[in-house]
């Protein structure tokens, strides 16, 4: 490496420096920033000084939460390193065999080439358990990191426009991580997982009409036949890891494309991104949480155990242990059919309606991500907002949305509950009826107390931001004036902490913005029924809102005589003027 | 012949016709019925003991199950006095006194396994065995050939409870829920003798898994696969948070594991550049 590497674009500069040395392009050497030779070398065959410059000059801005993405990426990617490990020795094969290994309690029972084969890399293969372990719980933390990453996003409201699409792709992918799952729980054919299995062809057969043409195409006969372990490998292992790699290629790219959102703050604009360079900086803090999540994961991995396959033995059509439960992610959906009641199964001119199962399962899936996926799409209907958005919300401004969300996970969260209802129930030494009464009517109870509840906690917030704003912090420095009042004096903010309390938008709802639409004789016109339902629905968001302080409203409670005078006729003019008096708050009058 | 077709109208045909029809079916019961092991109390238990056992009984259990042992008047009641005790055999007894669920300490949906609150040494135990077997014969307590586990197969023992345990019980062993606040108890620690007596008699909501239907030495075998488990022949792989399948799984990776993780983050979130 000489010193005049240096490059400029272009293959000619290049050659002329590599070969001639130190001589005719010294004077431009100096001028032009120098790289390393590999570099060098790649540049000029496939250009990658051109992406590699948007990539380096690319800025992220630092919070945890972002991070939460990142869990689920890296999770994948410990998945995809130790499922390969995994393919190695795994058989998906339904074939029987006697199990001869080295786990004497199943030796010379019968069972599958799969189950055989999950108990081989258990106890024969060197390091085998442990990375089937790493897999199963790196596969987990992959679905919390996609949930708290969706849930970070749509209470920060980062999937407004532009990242609608970037918000949908974010929604298939969190399916198709649940199928991935799903699909790899049923492949060890353990009892746990053919249990699964049932539940599923018992989910398929009660699609009305084409449930039992269904089963039979997908399992290739009755159930168990020989087929679906296979069937399932090849999902597992080919199909939809492609689809989960090439959308979350996608799901990347487009974050590129649209920049980072930011949470609010001084000199954070919808038109910069405050924060990082990608190199050196984050390729340090992001390169490093991958080992990070590596470690943990292995060290998780290494002393908790997961899905002890051996503990419920192969699977048998005709048994079934206590306590089974499919992984978390699918606990919602076999929670609404431990809840749905039994009468909803009926028997109509001898053909059977199975909507006690069907509602729960092939309704409900379906249902939840048509939900999450028209979501950004709604809320952009009713407010009609037509900006781009680079700036997050906190999610105390955006009172409506947050407790959406949060009445939503409410009733997800009755949902998985009452799946690990014969759980609770030993643990707690509750009856298992009483807890199935109580989830049903939690299902309709607790949204209904979680909405109005953070709603409010949202605008107490808000409130207590102005007030912030307005008044300042306490000191707990109580004066008292030669009158021989007492009051306590408040230190106004700074212009810093001040700009991020107050930088949100107004939001006020169309009957508000717009009135009542009239012609031109004042006679009122008649709405249509969207956009009835559209003012309807943005006094829903937006009649409570708390809009941030103005800046007459600043200078307002910041002249403080008249502010007094006004509000609670308390006068401190005799005060001397200067930093204290501005926020002097006088309890009463600011709330 | 024709005397006897002639005769067949008569009133009394019909009572012959139904004397022979009940000792028929009565003969090819007791040829059919399955047996019940002959009590060994019977054998081995003194009248002695059979005296100092109706002595303890009237004691500290008629209150509930009779003075004669026949049982309460609403037996299926919560509240209401026990079962009859008439035939339940010394298998029974010694299960449900010797783990501490009778005497009853409170009424409630299912008697609970209560070893630190034993009320009778082993002879007393041996001594109402006794007497509740003399009411009438029932699974007497299992021989120790059928206990000390020798040369018993753990994996077929493993097929057999998965097969008709591991519903209720757990594929571990540790139990599980059924309806309105009853449950199967766990199986770890349990007595072999006591396990084996479960199986007899079918206390509580627990069917009755007889000699025919399990052997004994299927019996023995079960008894070998839990002991195995509860040795440690399942701990691989790291703690198993109480066997509790997915739902231990998922209560550890949204506490501790996905809070590691976060607390990763917070911390390279504030690390400055």
């Amino acid at each position: 490496m000489s010193t005049n590497s240096g490059i400029p674009q272009g293959a000619d500069s290049l050659r002329t420096s590599s070969s001639a040395g130190a001589t005719a392009t010294t004077e431009k050497a100096d001028t032009s920033p120098k790289l390393a030779a590999p570099i060098v070398w790649s540049d000029e065959r496939v250009g990658t000084a051109k992406g590699m410059r948007f990539l380096l000059k690319k800025v992220f801005p630092d919070h945890w939460s972002f991070l939460l993405g990142e869990v689920a990426m890296y999770s994948m990617v410990i998945c995809l390193i130790t499922g390969t490990f995994l393919t190695f020795w795994f058989v998906p094969s339904m074939g029987h065999v006697e199990y001869n290994g080295s786990f004497v309690p199943l030796k010379g029972v019968g069972m599958s080439e799969a189950y055989a084969s999950t108990l081989d890399i258990s106890f024969d293969i060197k390091g085998g358990l442990l990375i089937r372990q790493l897999h199963h719980w790196a596969a987990l933390l992959f679905i919390v990191g996609i949930a708290l990453h969706m849930a970070r996003v749509f209470f920060t409201g980062a999937f407004r426009k532009p990242r609608e699409i970037n918000w949908v792709i974010g929604a298939v992918l969190s399916l198709l991580a649940i199928i991935e799952g799903f699909a790899g729980y049923s492949l060890p054919d353990d009892l746990l997982s053919g249990t699964g299995i049932r539940a599923m062809a018992g989910f398929m057969q009660s699609a009305p009409v084409i449930g039992s043409y269904m089963t039979f195409f997908v399992f290739g006969g009755a159930f168990p036949g020989e087929s679906i372990i296979p069937r399932l490998f090849i999902a597992h292992v080919l199909i939809v890891p492609a689809l989960l790699v090439g959308l979350f290629t996608a799901h990347i790219v487009l974050v590129a494309v649209h920049k980072h959102t930011q949470f609010p703050g001084p000199g954070r604009t919808d038109n910069n991104v405050v924060g990082f360079p990608l190199m050196p900086v984050y390729m340090a803090k992001a390169g490093g949480f991958f080992f990070i999540v590596f470690g943990i994961t292995a060290l998780i991995s290494a002393l908790v155990q997961i899905n002890p396959v051996w503990v419920y033995g192969p699977y048998d059509p005709t048994q079934v242990t206590a306590g089974s439960q499919p992984d978390f992610y699918m606990w919602f959906s076999d929670g609404a059919l431990r809840l749905l009641p039994g009468w909803l199964e009926f028997t109509v001119f001898g053909t059977t309606w199975s909507f006690n199962i069907f509602l729960g399962s092939l309704v409900l899936l379906p249902l939840v991500w048509a939900i999450i996926i028209a979501y950004p799409f709604l809320e952009n209907w009713v407010t009609g907002d037509k900006r781009e958005h680079h700036i997050l919300d906190r999610p105390r401004n955006a009172p409506v949305r947050t407790a959406i969300g949060a009445s939503a996970i409410s009733i997800y969260l009755v949902l998985a509950l009452a799946c690990v209802n014969d759980i609770i129930a030993i643990k707690f030494g509750l009856s298992i009826n009483d807890l199935t009464i109580l989830f049903r009517a939690m299902f309709f109870i607790a949204p209904i107390i979680t909405f109005p509840v953070v709603k409010r906690l949202c605008i107490s917030l808000q409130r207590a931001d102005r007030d912030l704003v307005l008044h300042g912090t306490e000191t707990g420095r109580i004066v008292r004036t030669p009158e021989g009042e007492f009051f306590e004096v408040h230190e106004p903010l700074d212009e810093y902490t001040r700009y991020t309390l107050v930088q949100h938008d107004r939001q006020e709802p169309l009957s508000a913005l717009e009135g009542v639409p009239t012609d031109e004789h004042g006679v009122r016109k008649p709405m249509s029924l969207g956009y009835k339902t559209r003012r309807a629905l943005s006094d829903f968001y937006f009649k409570d809102q708390i809009q941030p302080v103005t800046p007459a409203e600043l200078a307002a409670a910041h002249s403080h005589g008249e502010h007094d005078a006004l509000e609670s006729g308390h006068n401190h003019e005799a005060l001397p003027s200067g930093q204290e008096q501005v926020g002097i708050d006088q309890g009463s009058s600011a709330k | 012949m024709k005397k006897l077709a002639a005769r067949r109208r008569s009133p009394l045909a019909l009572m012959v016709l139904l004397l022979l029809g009940l000792t028929m079916t009565g003969t090819a019961y007791a040829a059919l019925q399955p047996k019940a092991d002959p009590g060994t109390s019977a054998a081995t238990s003194s009248v002695d003991d059979i005296a100092a056992g109706e002595a303890l009984f009237q004691a500290n259990c008629a209150s509930c199950h009779g003075s004669n042992a026949q049982g309460g008047v609403e037996a299926d009641s919560i509240e209401s006095p026990g079962p009859s005790l008439i035939g339940v055999g010394a298998a029974s007894v010694d299960f449900q006194v010797a783990t501490g669920r009778m005497p009853l300490n409170a009424p409630g949906v299912q008697a609970p396994e209560n070893r630190m609150n034993l009320k009778f040494t082993d002879e007393e135990i041996t001594q109402l065995a006794a007497y509740v077997d003399s009411l009438g014969a029932g699974p007497a307590v299992p021989d120790e050939q059928w206990l000390d586990l020798e040369g018993a197969d753990i994996a077929e023992g493993g097929r057999i409870f998965r097969t008709n345990c591991a519903m209720c019980h757990n594929s571990s062993g540790t139990g599980g829920a059924l309806t309105r606040g009853k449950y199967a108890p766990s199986l770890m620690n349990v007595d072999e003798q006591h396990i084996y007596e479960a199986m007899l008699t079918g206390p509580q909501s627990m069917p009755v898994f007889n000699d025919n239907n399990i052997t004994p030495q299927e019996k023995e075998d079960v008894i070998a696969f839990l002991k195995d488990v509860e040795d440690g022949g399942n701990a691989y792989g790291g703690n198993s948070m109480g066997s509790l399948g997915p739902a231990g799984d998922a209560a550890f990776v949204w506490t501790l594991g996905i809070g590691l993780l976060i607390a990763a983050a917070v911390w390279l979130g504030r690390k400055a550049a």
